[in-house]
């Protein structure tokens, strides 16, 4: 009776310890999740944070390092915008606004009707097409660059808003085929086919039933093609002037006072204002921007 | 198998190719088929126009102009000459790094002109690439796991994540340009008098920081959306049959996860091999930084033709690294953007 009652006391306490065991292993899993965790938020906002604290910081102490902002002040925002040491930054922005809106409403209105076959329709060369476009979206800049240098000197369009666009379209158009080819085919098709039951033809179909359906889908492409379009360097650097250069030109030939000094302070201040707009934009739109972005590389 | 062509949801049979004709059809199928075909052609129609307009004419006149000798001065008569057919010298002249000589024929380029570059920038290129995939790859699929796990912050996580891959690269190349200064946080936190930009190997890690920081985010929401897809009842599963979560990771979460894996590798290794506005903005491709996108840039100045070989001979390394994964790897792109490969989730 007592050695019965004495194992299962042992037995009792060696199950409260595997227990015990198992809820410490799972406090420990846990917290290594949490200490992941920091550590990747402080890898991806650390440098953005010195950023902007940095765009705050007054001119003298650019290389002050304390943490917390010191200094505070806004002249580095005048500063971005002032045009005396050559810099056209305020110039810039609505040149990357302009470039962007006209290189994503094309690519958007061209694309859609491309994706739509491509996600609904079968028909002969289907992989050819999809291979074709796909090629496009990974194509090097550069490899466009020399014959368009070439072209547009000939035809004197160095440094005009076209020269620019044009280019853009050509790695924002794939992107844009390829991102809403990938949200169409997840669509309820079902009731395109009621609506052409109701008497629809395709075209009405696709246009009253589909269109607004398609319509999250559209914006997030949008806002995909217009990052890109907004974060296009190398064509630009080349192709444009100081009066239709985007911002991505302008930071990176941002100029000071001192030729030989580099006014970060400045150009963290136009990095900011450059920037803000599109975290702003990506952290309201995420769950959207992610399914967009990660689109046909899984499902 | 038997391809149902119906009004929803089309499936293409795994195989590929032009599945319609194996399937077994009868007439008003075929009807079907050609008038799905025509409208299909229209609908593409603008998007293949404007694709040859802006992409496939571009790529022709490259490859003619690097048929074509630049026009310039002759050394040997200190004429100035107009171009003409050059045959393949513009490209016999990169791999083998020669230079027109003043005597005629070809000498080896000097050291420094950017005729003596080009192994060296494709060297740097593909260290670049190599490094940079790598890194993010393995900080990648951390990141995912940890992001694809149930806690508390998950969602802050995953919007941080976002932050660097919205900065534009040129913004991105400035600021890290301010943390490498030689007064700036970098040296300051790391304890170090390093002046990054000014020698080879600083400089060459500080693009490859610079990049994984950027670049990252992506292949993270990438390889988590891969880690989605895989049903928790599989992993509960090999937890019962007594599998250790090494073994859980290595029999089921890469196997599984390595389409998507091979797609975002696909991706980033692509970008990667035209670097070019991060080396160009933090060193201006100093102390070997130079890359094979730059050195197309800085030749274009000094001759069209040249630069237009330069520049086809990139593309076809592009190209055949793509054909190397497509062919070899399996990162099969069209499969799995048709989602043909496992239909629909």
């Amino acid at each position: 009776m007592t050695a019965a009652t004495s194992a299962a006391t042992e037995l009792r306490a060696e199950q409260d310890r595997g227990r015990k065991a198992a809820q410490n292993r799972e406090k420990w899993a846990q917290s290594r999740t949490y200490i992941s965790a920091v550590v990747i938020l402080f890898w991806c906002l650390a440098p953005a944070y010195w950023m902007v604290v940095t765009a705050f910081r007054d001119v003298g102490y650019t290389y002050d390092t304390s943490i917390l902002p010191t200094h505070v002040t806004l002249d580095n925002f005048k500063t971005a915008f002032d045009t005396s040491f050559g810099n056209h930054f305020g110039q810039a922005l609505l040149n990357s606004l302009f470039i962007g809106t006209v290189v994503t409403l094309v690519s958007l209105v061209i694309g859609v009707f491309a994706a739509y076959a491509l996600a609904r329709l079968n028909f002969k060369f289907k992989y050819l097409v999809l291979g074709f476009i796909l090629g496009a979206s990974m194509f090097p800049g550069v490899a466009l660059i020399t014959p368009l240098f070439q072209l547009f000197t000939n035809i004197g369009w160095m440094g005009t808003y076209q020269a620019l666009i044009i280019p853009n379209i050509s790695f924002v158009l794939p992107l844009t085929v390829y991102t809403m080819t990938s949200f169409f085919r997840e669509m309820p098709w079902e009731l395109e086919e009621s609506a052409r039951v109701d008497g629809c033809t395709q075209g009405q179909a696709f246009r009253k039933v589909i269109m607004p359906l398609a319509a999250p889908a559209i914006f997030t492409t949008a806002i995909l093609a217009f990052i890109s379009s907004w974060n296009e360097f190398l064509i630009a650097s080349q192709l444009s002037s100081d009066a239709t250069q985007p911002v991505t030109v302008a930071i990176a030939s941002f100029a000071g006072a001192q030729p030989n000094q580099i006014p970060y302070t400045a150009i963290m201040a136009a990095g900011t204002i450059v920037t803000i707009p599109l975290v702003i934009l990506v952290l309201v739109f995420q769950r959207k921007i992610v399914a967009g972005l990660t689109a046909g590389a899984v499902k | 198998m038997a391809t149902e062509v119906g009004p929803t949801s089309v499936k293409a049979p795994a195989s590929g190719g032009a599945p319609i004709h194996h399937a077994p059809k009868g007439v008003g199928e075929d009807n079907r088929i050609a008038t799905q075909g025509r409208w299909a052609a229209w609908l593409l129609a603008p998007t293949i126009l404007a694709l040859s307009v802006v992409i496939v004419y571009p790529i022709i006149t490259a490859i003619v102009m690097s048929f074509q000798k630049d026009a310039g001065l002759d050394p040997a008569t200190g004429l100035f000459v107009e171009g003409g057919p050059a045959g393949f010298s513009n490209y016999y002249n990169w791999i083998f790094q020669q230079c027109p000589a003043p005597s005629g024929g070809t000498v080896d380029c000097p050291p420094g002109t950017l005729g003596a570059q080009f192994w060296s920038a494709t060297g740097t290129t593909f260290f670049f690439t190599i490094v940079t995939v790598a890194l993010e790859t393995v900080l990648g699929f951390w990141m995912a796991v940890i992001m694809a796990r149930a806690f508390k912050g998950r969602s802050l996580v995953r919007a941080a994540v976002l932050v660097p891959w919205a900065i534009p690269t040129a913004v991105t190349a400035k600021l890290w340009l301010f943390i490498f200064a030689f007064e700036g946080i970098g040296n300051k936190l790391f304890n170090t008098t390093v002046l990054w930009t000014g020698s080879e190997w600083p400089a060459r890690w500080a693009v490859i920081i610079a990049d994984v920081w950027k670049t990252t985010p992506f292949m993270a929401l990438l390889i988590l959306a891969g880690l989605q897809m895989i049903p928790a009842e599989v992993y509960e599963a090999a937890k019962v049959d007594g599998a250790s979560a090494w073994q859980r990771f290595r029999m089921i979460t890469l196997p599984l996860v390595k389409p998507a894996l091979m797609v975002a590798i696909l991706f980033r290794t692509l970008d990667a091999l035209r670097m070019f506005d991060l080396p160009y903005i933090l060193t201006g491709g100093a102390n070997n930084t130079t890359t094979l996108s730059i050195l197309v840039i800085n030749q274009i100045r000094q001759g069209f033709n040249a630069a237009a070989a330069l520049s086809t001979i990139t593309f076809i390394i592009i190209f055949l690294v793509a054909f190397i994964f497509v062919r070899f790897l399996g990162a099969n792109v069209v499969e799995q953007q048709t989602g043909a490969g496992k239909g629909k989730k």
